[in-house]
């Protein structure tokens, strides 16, 4: 590991103070993609500023119709949570299948969020659920937050402090595991309130995306028969030794049947 | 750059001089000489340099030392009674053989002693799915598993 500087600063203020004044630092939320991406040299920044000396990044809050999760609350601290089981069993659920015990207990939500790997959970929900990013400076709407490969609408210096999410009337989460890592083959997440429907994938593309096609089916009939003529296009998705491209485009239609199945259990 | 950290490791206070970049089972090991804690794969994905930190189980090999400053460590060498006698979960291993080699003994352990001690009444499908991160490459799964269930109720002290 390339050797770098060490900060743990106590307030937001003097986050954002270092991330300014250091271009090249990095936010160290729990460590469980950054420490492994230093490792193998594929990251060297110059300076790790470690968000673990802020309490109040931490826990979680039923804030009327949206319940707040601080960025630095971890998987296990989600999947356990009472009022996320509560009141979005479907995140407490995806949160339990992140990785496993050991990553879950040091994984962090805002760390997730903002590395965007294509593969994750927690995309997945934020866009199905059409949650708000928090962040220092500003509130991102899940729909232009995710950008790409690793790419999100966060400045190099912008702090993700927290994620809001509306409280749905029903939903769920599929997902077909990676065996070996646990990682989203392909998740999809499906949520209903009111008339609107979403269904937001990961593991199928850059980054999670929403699926049009299956959101107007659903909206006429929220019911897994609503889905039985509709195919997904492959030629943008993602294709790897897990999986090609077709596999992919196959298996969204059908998760999200199990999905909605699921939701309305 | 060099950091103070503080913290304490099976019961001892400690205080060491280390670069930022160290790992905390590097720490453990090199420093500590507390060997007990493996290094398996240094992917985070085996398990085998599974400690607890405040008590709760976390890869050690994918933790930096700064981030636990302050924090209580146990080790698998801190698990016994002062007696010298075995941990439950370290009897039980033992009576259901619950190991081929041993390189992965250590870190199941200590997976297994905070899924027992978060998750008292595990069932089998339970604790399977609790060890998902602890690979044993001798595949000895079933054996560990077992043994897993013999030291839960002797744990939680409804059974001696």
């Amino acid at each position: 590991m390339p050797t770098l500087s060490y900060h743990r600063p106590s307030s937001i203020a003097e986050v954002a103070r270092l991330a300014r004044d250091d271009p090249d630092a990095k936010l160290l939320a729990g460590g469980q993609s950054i420490i492994p991406s230093l490792k193998l040299g594929l990251l060297a920044p110059s300076a790790l500023i470690d968000l673990g000396g802020l309490p109040e990044l931490r826990g979680v809050r039923l804030e009327g119709r949206s319940l707040r999760i601080g960025a630095m609350t971890s998987h296990a601290e989600v999947a356990n949570s009472p009022e996320v089981r509560k009141h979005v069993p479907a995140l407490a659920h995806l949160a339990a299948g992140i990785g496993d015990r050991q990553v879950r207990n040091r994984g962090t939500i805002g760390g997730s969020l903002a590395n965007s790997d294509p593969a994750a959970d927690y995309p997945a929900a934020v866009l199905g659920l059409g949650a708000e990013i928090r962040t220092d400076r500003r509130a991102i709407p899940a729909d232009s937050f995710f950008k790409g490969l690793f790419e999100t609408a966060l400045d190099p210096d912008e702090i993700l402090t927290a994620v809001e999410f509306p409280l749905p009337e029903r939903a769920a989460y599929v997902k077909f595991p990676q065996p070996a890592s646990r990682f989203a083959l392909v998740g999809v997440f499906v949520s209903l309130t009111g008339k609107s429907v979403r269904v937001a994938v990961t593991g199928a593309g850059p980054c999670a995306f929403r699926v049009a096609a299956l959101e107007q089916a659903l909206a006429k009939r929220f019911a897994p028969e609503s889905l039985h003529d509709i195919t997904m296009p492959a030629d943008t998705l993602n294709a790897d030794l897990h999986g090609s491209a077709e596999y992919r485009a196959h298996l969204i239609p059908v998760l999200t049947r199990r999905a909605v199945t699921q939701a309305l259990a | 750059m060099s950091l103070q950290i503080r913290l304490h490791v099976n019961g001892n206070a400690v205080t060491a001089d280390v670069s930022p970049d160290t790992l905390l089972v590097t720490f453990l090991r090199e420093h500590q000489h507390l060997t007990g804690t493996h290094v398996g794969c240094d992917t985070a994905s085996c398990g085998a340099c599974t400690v607890l930190v405040d008590g709760i189980a976390v890869k050690s090999c994918n933790v930096l030392l700064a981030q636990v400053q302050g924090c209580q460590i146990t080790t698998i060498e801190g698990i016994t009674p002062a007696d010298g006698s075995l941990h439950p979960m370290q009897a039980a291993f033992k009576a259901c053989h619950g190991l081929q080699c041993g390189f992965c003994t250590p870190g199941m352990i200590m997976s297994a002693i905070d899924l027992v001690t978060h998750h008292e009444h595990a069932s089998e499908a339970e604790i399977r799915a609790g060890l998902q991160g602890n690979l044993c490459r001798c595949t000895g799964y079933h054996n560990i598993v077992r043994a897993v269930m013999q030291a839960a109720p002797i744990m939680r002290g409804t059974q001696s």
